[in-house]
């Protein structure tokens, strides 16, 4: 198993003159899931799009390690799977021209059982040829975990991971984040209860803005 | 090879979507008709017609190749690039795109051109083949950063070319200059200057724009 680290130092993130959150101070190790909590708006997508790379802290640190070594943010994609309800794939090609030029471009060559694998585990095989724009908005959730997936990273940054999803949809995805959290990094970014309670440790987003209004 | 993957990946979707390439044939056309109704009867001079040339050339490429960020952001894909490609990838494979759009587009249009204007005629056409390589090359390099920076921007349409403007211009009047020579058959050796001004420019832009890019597409 990689040994892949997460470090959050006196993370604050601030848009415009907006405190989100500040001075956020954790560590994250591979072999568990954590969880980003707090109600709407709280900031939990923008803590989860700064630990992907996606945006810049105001102020702060994000540290990656695996196996003791910094990954540099520009690699940092190679080792990132990422689900959020604002993630948006092509539409104008189908499910499985999607996940092959995202491999392609990763420089990955795609493996093609790993692949048909994937689209069975997310109930998408028979229909992995149709174009995205015909997809359902559950649909086009769960194609997002396939995409997360596929390059086999060592950190899962998923936020908000069961909207739009069904039941069934919902447990298919429980059951991939607790087998993936054996051997990597999980991280949930929700407010849902159910998604929450796979978590070993979470971090109440909300604590964190809390904290510097009552110091004033 | 990354960088070769998303230049196809653009392409696929380009031919599927045409999303840039429509765009670039109907402002052709359009441009090219105006000019022709507007001269009417009117025998107009060669060097004329070569600096005509140069004005359907600069607004096509401001009508069509802002599109390789600006789709992506209208789109909202801009995250999954973030999430799949490092910076000099995503700049290299969108560079790919809109030089093989602009070398498409200024062949097209010079073909047309030659069709429908009697008076444009190339004396010396090795050193219009040359201008049209360095300066097609120059036009993607700087429609691609300069389409990069105002994917971001609310009123896109309209910040494009107010940006480009000054930042193709150099460029345009060396390749009027150019285009000028070779209409009056000057030798390449006496466009020497102009010829190493060209790619300067292309160089200086080429360099500057993966230096500002990383900038750019990191929030």
């Amino acid at each position: 198993m990689d040994n892949y680290t997460l470090t959050l130092h006196n993370l604050t993130k601030l848009f415009g003159r907006r405190l989100i959150f500040t001075d956020i101070n954790a560590e994250f190790k591979s072999g568990s899931i954590y969880g980003f909590a707090g109600s709407n708006g709280s900031g939990k997508s923008t803590l989860a799009k700064i630990v992907a790379g996606v945006i810049s802290p105001t102020k702060g640190k994000v540290i990656h390690t695996l196996n003791s070594k910094i990954i540099n943010s520009d690699n940092l994609h190679e080792y990132l799977g990422f689900v959020s309800p604002y993630l948006i794939l092509y539409d104008e090609f189908s499910a499985e021209e999607n996940i092959l030029h995202f491999l392609k471009i990763r420089g990955i060559d795609a493996d093609k059982d790993k692949i048909d694998s994937l689209f069975n585990d997310f109930n998408l095989y028979d229909r992995r040829n149709d174009l995205l724009k015909g997809y359902s908005s559950g649909m086009k959730q769960r194609i997002k975990f396939i995409f997360a997936l596929v390059h086999n990273p060592s950190l899962l940054v998923f936020d908000e991971p069961t909207s739009n999803l069904d039941s069934k949809g919902k447990d298919t995805v429980y059951k991939i984040v607790e087998e993936e959290a054996k051997s990597k990094l999980v991280i949930l970014a929700s407010n849902e209860e159910s998604d929450l309670s796979l978590c070993h440790e979470t971090v109440f987003v909300e604590k964190f803005n809390q904290q510097e209004k009552n110091k004033k | 090879m990354k960088s070769y993957s998303l230049f196809k990946k653009d392409w696929q979707s380009e031919l599927r979507t045409r999303y840039a390439i429509n765009a670039l044939a109907m402002f052709i056309l359009v441009t090219i008709s105006v000019i022709l109704f507007s001269i009417g009867q009117e025998k107009i001079s060669k060097l004329l017609t070569g600096g005509l040339l140069w004005v359907v050339i600069f607004f096509s490429a401001m009508s069509g190749l802002a599109r390789a960020f600006v789709s992506e952001e209208e789109r909202g894909t801009t995250l999954t690039l973030h999430l799949i490609a490092k910076p000099s990838t995503i700049f290299t494979g969108k560079l790919l795109f809109n030089i093989v759009l602009v070398y498409l587009m200024n062949i097209s249009i010079v073909i047309l051109y030659s069709l429908l204007f009697e008076s444009f005629s190339i004396e010396n056409v090795g050193l219009f083949f040359l201008a049209g390589l360095f300066g097609s090359f120059g036009i993607a390099v700087s429609s691609t950063i300069i389409a990069a920076i105002i994917s971001k921007a609310s009123a896109k349409g309209t910040l494009y070319p107010v940006l480009a403007f000054p930042i193709l211009l150099p460029l345009i009047l060396i390749l009027l200059e150019l285009t000028k020579y070779s209409i009056n058959g000057k030798t390449i050796a006496a466009s020497f200057i102009e010829l190493a001004f060209l790619v300067s420019y292309d160089v200086v832009m080429l360099t500057a724009s993966y230096m500002l890019f990383d900038f750019i597409w990191k929030d």
